[in-house]
């Protein structure tokens, strides 16, 4: 293979765009170093005219938005999907792992559902509270810090409520409830589940004159051309470049490994141009790793070399184990009193106004840990899949369904807003058991060997999935609705999704202090090497019931302040 | 992918690969392609471009069927004083979605052609010329689902098939949004839900949560905390 080299040297090279690669570009560029920032899908802005979807009507689209072309819906801001054409991977035997990348400068930020939540203190230490797992080396403590950085710097709203376990931040001020939210507040309630606003970065609040303000679009999964909202373009990478940071960016590079001199220390790495499929190699004192749990586990296991000839930094031999993705579960009931609704704009912000935390104690329970539970309905934008069964929900009341003519427009009408669903999300059990390696027969399209998954859920998982369902129909009953289809059985896994799904996968270069039990340490370098860094949710021990975004901003900062540190001691 | 790009790809790319429009001269055309290559901006990659154009310049029904797919679109959903199922483009929607999901071209054509038999059959007229009486006599055994006999089966999930297809089509489009109402998708403070409707479900905000709420007159002064995070400004 012939590698052209690009000749600029660079302090930092940092894989991947998203929520871990933006923090780090943003830090590092501002203390002065000179960063090269990769990333395997094009250019993206928010902004940009040509790639916006914010706004549009669903009749702009030929498809009226179907799925069929993007996976989320032709609006939606993310170029990949579960698969991608000339990426694939593979699943062992008996196994199931849906793995979702995003190819765009960002990332998945740019259509992230912006649940931005903090891990709390007892997060951190679950082993030594139930004995299941492991604990993180580091505390609430050790991060606080740059939680409070991560909450100024970006915007979150939120309420204080004073929760040991849901740490308060500096919060924006928060949405009111939308109708169906009313009623799920109500529901909940009487059924003994807290309710309270939820926490997401999108600017109620103006925090500074170079975002613009929330305008109530609910379409946060398109991303914000104000930059009202998080991704990491527009409120990380674009800023450091014009506050003067010495970046530059490479898109469409896909990085095929780190390189490593006759020490076995990291050089830099080698990348395809996917435009001209031309392999270039690029060299820097430090690597950043943040390609997203699984992508930077791959890079590191394909980096092999004599003097890491398991791939680079897996003396211990776990990169790639303990990935876990959260546990998810959803249902979703019929509310009478919601019919024939008077009918306002209701879209508010994307996503929830309010959310229930996880309100219970495990020791009480048949599993050990929690979810927190997602609320969803309301008088959304239709989008194709809008009236599909249009009047189902006659049979409730003995009247027949289907026809045609003026009762079905007005039976569409009729139900226009009466559903209202619920989404848990909960911490699954990180295990060996559950891996990505690298499949020795396969190869993507630039030959670069691929991924394959092995991965099962646990009894703890299906347990907590089961309780999610009992909850969840004692909820809607409460709220005076009709819980829609069957709850899901122990045939169904009790309605869990497949791993995967929630997009929520980490773990696989676990933090720990001793190196034969974990990939890297404390600042997030790996255990074997020096000068390579892995910044996204790779290093996560466990991840909690809450959405890995907020953790992997802050644990970014907090590892870019000490590569920073390190060099002005001269140490790379 | 400029506009003089877009013809040259139209004239060179697609259509001599793919299905040439069905019975019509291509010079004739082209007017109409480009128009309707055009009409859709949404934000498309160049990839998501070819692909979406690579669809539009093909035709999957004939002018029969098309026919048959406006009329059952009228019958399902009649005009009214918002608009109608043409000014909803409802049948453009399923000839793209017949071509963009190849799952529904089977079941779309064959429930064509059998209803079309079946109106030969009983009226000696094709669907199209049945009367609106006669079309009823046709549809009426298929339209309900949970009651459907066993002879009807087929011709019902075609039926359901397609009226999925003509609500979808319809209440995405501008003349059905506004005859369902919806009033979003545009900018807005929102500041609740107006009371009048609270009042009518017997809602209330929890007084322990006010202080929390957006203060809209603040929304664009710089937020800053105090130390132990409470906003101050």
């Amino acid at each position: 293979m012939y590698i052209l080299k690009r000749q600029k040297k660079y302090d930092v090279v940092i894989v991947g765009s998203g929520a871990g690669g933006g923090m780090a570009t943003k830090v590092l560029s501002e203390a002065g170093l000179k960063v090269a920032v990769l990333e395997a899908g094009p250019h993206y802005d928010p902004a940009n005219p040509d790639q916006l979807t914010q706004m549009k009507w669903p009749y702009h689209s030929p498809r009226r938005g179907a799925g069929t072309s993007r996976t989320f819906g032709d609006f939606d801001m993310a170029y990949g999907g579960w698969d991608i054409e000339g990426e694939p991977y593979t699943r062992a035997e008996d196994t199931n792992f849906d793995w979702f990348r995003s190819r765009m400068l960002g990332g998945r930020t740019n259509h992230w559902g912006r649940i931005s939540l903090r891990f709390g203190p007892l997060d951190f230490k679950s082993k030594s509270r139930d004995g299941v797992g492991e604990d993180w080396p580091i505390g609430y403590d050790d991060i606080k810090p740059y939680y409070d950085k991560v909450d100024k710097l970006i915007g979150v709203f939120g309420s204080k409520e004073n929760i040991y376990n849901e740490p308060d931040g500096f919060f924006l001020p928060v949405p009111k409830p939308r109708l169906h939210e009313l009623y799920y507040k109500k529901g909940a309630e009487k059924a003994g589940v807290k309710v309270m606003p939820s926490r997401m970065s999108i600017l109620t609040q103006r925090i500074n004159q170079e975002r613009g303000v929330c305008f109530y679009c609910n379409q946060c999964n398109r991303s914000c051309q104000v930059y009202a909202d998080f991704s990491s373009g527009s409120c990380l990478i674009f800023p450091a470049q014009k506050s003067g940071g010495k970046i530059d960016l490479y898109t469409d590079a896909m990085v095929r490994e780190v390189t490593v001199d006759g020490n076995g220390k990291a050089t830099g790495v080698n990348y395809i141009d996917k435009k001209t499929n031309l392999d270039y190699s690029i060299s820097a004192k430090v690597v950043v790793l943040a390609a997203s749990a699984c992508s930077s586990a791959r890079i590191l296991l394909n980096s092999k070399s004599a003097a890491h000839p398991n791939g680079l930094g897996n003396s211990s031999d776990l990169i790639g184990k303990y990935l876990h993705d959260s546990t998810g579960g959803d249902r979703m009931g019929f509310v009478p009193n919601l019919m024939s609704r008077k009918i306002y704009n209701e879209d508010g912000v994307g996503g929830m106004h309010l959310y229930s935390p996880w309100w219970l104690d495990n020791k009480k329970l048949d599993f050990a840990r929690g979810y927190h539970i997602e609320v969803w309905g309301g008088l959304g934008a239709p989008s194709y899949g809008f009236g599909f069964d249009p009047n189902y929900l006659n049979s409730f009341f003995g009247k027949p369904v289907g026809g045609y003519g003026d009762s079905l427009r007005q039976d569409v009408k009729k139900y226009y807003g009466s559903l209202v669903g619920m989404s848990g999300r909960g911490e699954s059990i990180a295990r060996k058991e559950n891996y990505c390696e690298i499949d020795p027969n396969k190869k993507d399209q630039w030959g670069i060997p691929v991924l394959r998954f092995k991965y099962q859920w646990s009894d703890q998982e299906l347990k907590q999935a089961k309780h999610m369902h009992d909850t969840f129909e004692e909820i809607i009953v409460n709220m005076g609705g009709i819980p829609l289809g069957e709850k899901p059985g122990r045939d169904k896994n009790f309605g869990l999704h497949t791993p995967g799904r929630i997009i929520h996968e980490v773990g696989t270069t676990r933090m720990g202090d001793d190196p034969k039990k974990s990939v890297v340490d404390r600042f997030e370098k790996l255990h074997d090497l020096d000068n390579v860094f892995v910044v996204d949710a790779g290093p996560f021990v466990s991840q909690a019931d809450k959405n890995p975004t907020w953790t992997i901003l802050a644990l970014s900062w907090r590892t870019s302040d000490y590569i920073v540190d390190q060099f002005k001691q001269q140490n790379f | 992918m400029n506009r003089r790009d877009s013809i040259k790809y139209i004239a060179t790319g697609t259509l001599a690969s793919g299905v040439l429009l069905t019975g019509c001269d291509w010079a004739e055309k082209e007017e109409a392609v480009v128009k309707s290559l055009w009409k859709y901006k949404y934000g498309r990659t160049p990839k998501e471009i070819e692909y979406d154009n690579h669809l539009l310049s093909q035709q999957f029904f004939s002018q029969e069927e098309m026919a048959m797919i406006t009329q059952l679109g009228h019958f399902i959903l009649p005009a009214n004083e918002v608009g109608n199922i043409e000014k909803a483009e409802v049948p453009d929607f399923i000839e793209f979605m017949a071509k963009d999901f190849p799952d529904f071209q089977e079941p779309l054509k064959e429930g064509l052609t059998a209803l079309n038999q079946r109106a030969l059959t009983e009226f000696n007229l094709s669907f199209v010329k049945a009367e609106k009486k006669q079309k009823q006599q046709l549809i009426d055994p298929i339209a309900y689902p949970d009651t459907v006999t066993e002879e009807f089966l087929q011709q019902s999930e075609f039926f359901t098939l397609m009226r999925n297809l003509v609500v979808t089509g319809y209440f995405t489009s501008e003349v059905g949004l506004k005859d369902l109402g919806y009033q979003g998708n545009q900018p807005n403070v929102w500041d609740g839900v107006p009371n009048d409707i609270l009042d009518e479900h017997q809602m209330e905000y929890d007084p322990k949560w006010t202080a929390h709420f957006l203060d809209i007159e603040k929304r664009n002064d710089v937020a800053q905390w105090d130390d132990q995070g409470n906003l101050i400004s």
